[in-house]
């Protein structure tokens, strides 16, 4: 019905070639999050989509309809596509009334008064704003005026709703709490979301499906849990983890279905599917580290470089020598001295291994579907 | 080979798609009809009149075989120029003009960045008090035209040379200023500099240092700079762009001005370029005066040329951070009085004294003659009387000054309303399409009236439009063309205007009307519009003051039936009847008066958002 489709396309500004070649669908009913550093180009698939940005290559089509032929210059206006966008700056109309924002689009394609005004107030009600109906953008807190602006997106009924950075100006308790009114909203208002983030946080507790772009491509598309278990190149890994995950240099060889890593963690062996050999990049998340206090024969010591507590959980920086520092995270309270020593454990089946030159993965770990199969069986 | 036969084909079908989408695109968005109507109408009124006066300095005229047998009517020559350039005449009626505009543009442009400049300081970052009187009665001189006050200096300063009544000086003491005081190169200077154009520097400057966030300077006090650095090596460059913009805009309205040149010049012979120009145009020296124009022209592109290399990147630091920080005041200490009354003296002397000079003078019967038995309402309401004044009637019962009345409010009116709206659909043009073709042409055209003396306009347009043309009738003798040329002067500024307003509305505010399925014009008038209300308010006030005001643009242009206020009264300055002169300047001062209090009391307009050359 709203299934949108890209394909090839292509967007410079100037000499700038900002989009290259993106190629992907959004079925219906996604919530799909395009996820990336600042200028990756999410925001320009995501204006290319609504219209507000036009190709010079490429086609576009929403439910089957052709909207965007880059080769025949055929861009459909933004209104025909039947979508609505909500801003990051949110873009509320300062002059008019949190009535007459959400009323615009309904006034402009001629609704009744009643009824407008009816739907207007329905859907002030869904985002609990409705006694603010009278008030003007200013005398609303930025939570409020992000709700608005979400209220005259969904008021006209889209059956595409596009979100830019909707979050990124509120401060953090707002976030959360916003976070799951959109995650509420998706479930009732039965539309395709497409959502713009370089929150990897909003991005994988928000999407059905996650975009990750860099430099104007498209990198890796999937579920949230598959992009954080196996990042599909060293550029995603770095920027999916959170906290930071650990990139440990190795070298590796290759023997009988497993990766024989060597680095200052000690040698491992990491099963995989691909040969290789040759300098990798070892990745690890902080909290798939096991921490002992006493020396372990199967543990690697270091020392404590400083320890970061954040209330249910403790971060800590370990040092292995001079020039690698790990991040290790430990749930609940944990205090050493800085100096002292630690020894640490890694478990192969917790590690993706890279390529150093292309940052390609060579060695995934189980999908969650794997892994789930697994400990059923 | 059928695969490679039906490939042409479809190729073709390819680009017939292609060509109906890009046509379709163009018609669909009515930014593109409406650039290009824009740039039809700045082709027409700028770029043609430019180009008349250019090709009628390198063309033999109709008359010219009388002077020079070689002509041949509508053939090329250089021989205008050099005539012009190489001929005895030569220092007289071009090289002397052009330096003496030059010296009086350097020289107003360093009196009024000393006195703006210092002015803009103390009502920005001193503690100095009553700065909003201050700043209120800094705008007044904006407000009365320039010729005024030259009119005013010389109640003043007016000797026996020239005929006449003598000034106030001459009556007291017995003893008339000598020449170099009343006439020429010194009063021009004091009254452009020190009484008028030291506003804009005031203005821009004042802007300038609001927008400096004082956490800037304070860092530079916490690591121990003294206040002097503090001043020199922060504040300064943060405001120079300010200060540069500034220096352009009175440098070039300085080397063009006209009033006071030749109120103030003319007694003693002493031309500049407008006066040499002005008498050009009167004795039909069309082609000379264009020459003398088109010098003008290169000489103001090339300062503003100068002044953006040195600005360079400069252009506009991001000095605006959104929050309006506290500002820390620099206390004045003890001379914190002297330093107020300086400034209300100099304002005082700037605004009031010459405002007060006319009205005494408008009252006197016999000019010059500060007696009481002298004193008469005549000029004002008097009846036929043929001992005073040739029998002129007084100024608010003669019907001539009610229709020059009536005219030089319509021309104001419609001229700044419609150079108001224009400059915003400009602003529009240029903002959306900030790196698009149209967008930078409809800039620089926009621009290009800035450069233009108004007199050099006004000749050209008076041949122009003479004879019916491109769209319209002959437009001769009409208010239409006097509307014409006040739109078309004021194109630059309130293109700025617009300009800079379009760019304070977020691109995503239309945008976001624009998915809603609002149509262009939707956007423009329910969105753009509202928005830029005040920013539209505030070009129409400067525009319109400057409209009522306009004397050397529309001199050339007027009828009898046409005749502005202000061509009235250079009209009877000119024949000798200053009481009648100053009374309708008053009128005109407290109409501009009137209209911009209303409009920054109701309509919160104001004057230093739109002057910002």
């Amino acid at each position: 019905m709203s299934r949108i489709e890209l394909k090839n396309i292509n967007k410079h500004f100037g000499d700038n070639h900002v989009l290259k070649g993106i190629d992907f669908v959004i079925e219906d009913g996604d919530f799909m999050t395009l996820l990336g550093p600042s200028g990756c180009g999410k925001t320009t698939t995501l204006r290319v989509i609504t219209g507000l940005e036009n190709p010079e290559g490429g086609i576009v089509t929403i439910g089957g309809k052709e909207v965007v032929n880059g080769e025949n210059k055929y861009y459909a206006p933004p209104a025909k596509r039947d979508l609505n966008l909500v801003f990051q700056s949110y873009a509320l109309w300062p002059h008019m009334t949190v009535y007459e924002n959400v009323a615009f689009g309904l006034t402009v394609k001629k609704f009744p008064k009643n009824e407008i005004r009816q739907k207007v107030e329905a859907a002030l009600d869904k985002l609990q704003i409705l006694p603010y109906i009278d008030r003007y953008p200013s005398e609303l807190s930025g939570g409020q005026q992000q709700r608005v602006s979400i209220a005259r997106a969904i008021v006209t009924e889209p059956k595409i709703l596009l979100l830019d950075e909707p979050l990124s100006n509120l401060d953090a308790k707002l976030r959360l709490e916003m976070r799951s009114e959109l995650k509420r909203l998706h479930n009732e208002l039965n539309t395709t979301i497409i959502y713009v983030t370089h929150d990897q946080v909003e991005a994988l507790t928000l999407s059905t499906k996650i975009a990750v772009f860099f430099e104007g491509e498209l990198v890796q598309l999937d579920e949230p849990r598959n992009i954080y278990r196996n990042p599909a190149d060293l550029r995603v890994a770095d920027f999916v983890g959170n906290p930071q995950i650990n990139l440990i240099d190795a070298f590796c060889s290759y023997k009988d279905g497993s990766l024989l890593t060597e680095s200052v963690i000690g040698k491992l062996s990491v099963p995989t599917t691909k040969s290789y050999e040759g300098e990798c990049v070892m990745a690890l998340y902080p909290e798939d580290i096991q921490i002992f206090e006493q020396r372990r024969a199967d543990a690697t010591k270091c020392t404590v470089y400083s320890v970061l507590p954040a209330g249910s959980e403790t971060l800590m920086q370990l040092t292995m020598d001079d020039e690698t520092v790990i991040l290790a995270k430990y749930m609940g309270e944990k205090d050493y001295e800085i100096g002292s020593s630690l020894w640490i454990k890694i478990s192969s089946d917790k590690i993706n291994v890279y390529d150093k030159n292309s940052g390609k993965i060579i060695a995934e770990k189980e999908s969650y579907e794997e892994l789930n199969g697994r400990v059923l069986a | 080979m059928g695969v490679k036969k039906s490939y042409p084909n479809e190729k073709r079908k390819f680009n017939k798609e292609k060509m109906k989408n890009i046509v379709k695109g163009f018609l669909s968005n009515p930014i593109y009809l409406i650039s290009l109507i824009a740039i039809v109408f700045l082709v027409h009124t700028i770029v043609v009149p430019l180009w008349q006066m250019l090709s009628n300095t390198l063309l033999w005229g109709e008359g010219d075989q009388l002077i020079n047998p070689d002509a041949i009517p509508g053939g090329l020559t250089i021989e205008h120029w050099k005539q012009m350039l190489t001929s005895e005449a030569s220092k007289n009626v071009f090289y002397k003009p052009i330096l003496r505009s030059l010296g009086i543009g350097v020289a107003v442009s360093i009196m009024a960045l000393i006195m703006g400049g210092a002015l803009a300081w103390l009502v920005t970052r001193s503690d100095i008090p009553y700065k909003k009187t201050l700043t209120f009665l800094a705008v007044i001189p904006y407000m009365i035209p320039s010729w005024m006050k030259s009119m005013a200096w010389l109640t003043v300063f007016k000797n026996d040379r020239v005929g006449g009544a003598p000034g106030l000086l001459q009556f007291i003491f017995g003893v008339g200023p000598p020449d170099w005081i009343a006439y020429g190169f010194l009063p021009i200077v004091i009254v452009l500099g020190g009484m008028h154009y030291y506003v804009y520097f005031f203005l821009l400057t004042a802007a300038a240092l609001n927008s400096v966030n004082s956490n800037m300077e304070e860092t530079a006090n916490i690591l121990g700079a003294p206040r002097i650095t503090i001043l020199r090596r922060i504040t300064f460059p943060l405001i120079l762009p300010a200060i540069l913009s500034g220096v352009i805009l009175v440098f070039s309205k300085a080397i063009g001005t006209f009033g006071p040149a030749a109120f103030l010049g003319l007694p003693v012979n002493f031309y500049v370029i407008s006066t040499m120009l002005y008498s050009n145009m009167q004795t039909g020296m069309l082609t000379e005066g264009y020459i003398l124009s088109l010098t003008l022209i290169v000489l103001a592109a090339l300062v503003i040329y100068i002044n953006q290399k040195m600005i360079g990147k400069r252009k506009g630091y991001d000095t605006v951070g959104g929050k309006d920080g506290r500002k820390t005041m620099m206390p004045l200490g003890r001379w914190r009085m002297p330093v107020f009354v300086t400034v209300i003296i100099f304002m005082v002397s700037s605004a009031v004294v010459p405002l007060a000079l006319l009205l005494l003078q408008s009252f006197m019967l016999k000019d010059g003659v500060y007696t009481l038995s002298n004193f008469t309402t005549h000029f004002w309401i008097g009846k036929a009387n043929p001992d005073i004044a040739m029998g002129n009637v007084g100024v608010l019962v003669n019907d001539s000054i009610g229709l020059a009345l009536k005219n030089s409010l319509l021309i104001a009116v419609i001229g700044a309303g419609v150079a108001a709206l224009i400059g915003i659909i400009f602003g529009y043009i240029v903002a959306k399409g900030r790196n698009s073709f149209t967008g930078k042409v409809v800039e620089q055209l926009a621009f290009a009236p800035y450069l233009i003396p108004g007199i050099a306009l006004s000749a050209i347009y008076l041949t122009m439009f003479a004879k019916p043309g491109l769209f319209l009738p002959s437009l001769y003798g009409t208010l239409s063309i006097i509307i014409l040329i006040t739109i078309v002067k004021d194109l630059p500024f309130a293109t700025r205007a617009g300009v800079s307003n379009m760019f304070q509305i977020s691109g995503e505010l239309e945008e976001a009307a624009q998915i809603q399925g609002a149509s262009f014009f939707k956007r423009f008038f329910r969105i753009m519009l509202p928005l830029t209300k005040q920013g539209i308010l505030s070009a129409f006030i400067i525009a319109f003051i400057s409209a009522m005001k306009q004397l050397d643009l529309v001199l050339l242009l007027v009828t009898p039936k046409t005749g502005t206020l202000a061509t009235i009264t250079y009209e009877y300055a000119d024949t000798g009847y200053p009481q009648f002169a100053n009374a309708i300047m008053l009128i005109i001062i407290a109409i501009t008066m009137v209209v911009y209090y209303v409009s920054s009391k109701w309509g919160k307009a104001d004057l230093s958002k739109g002057i910002g050359g």
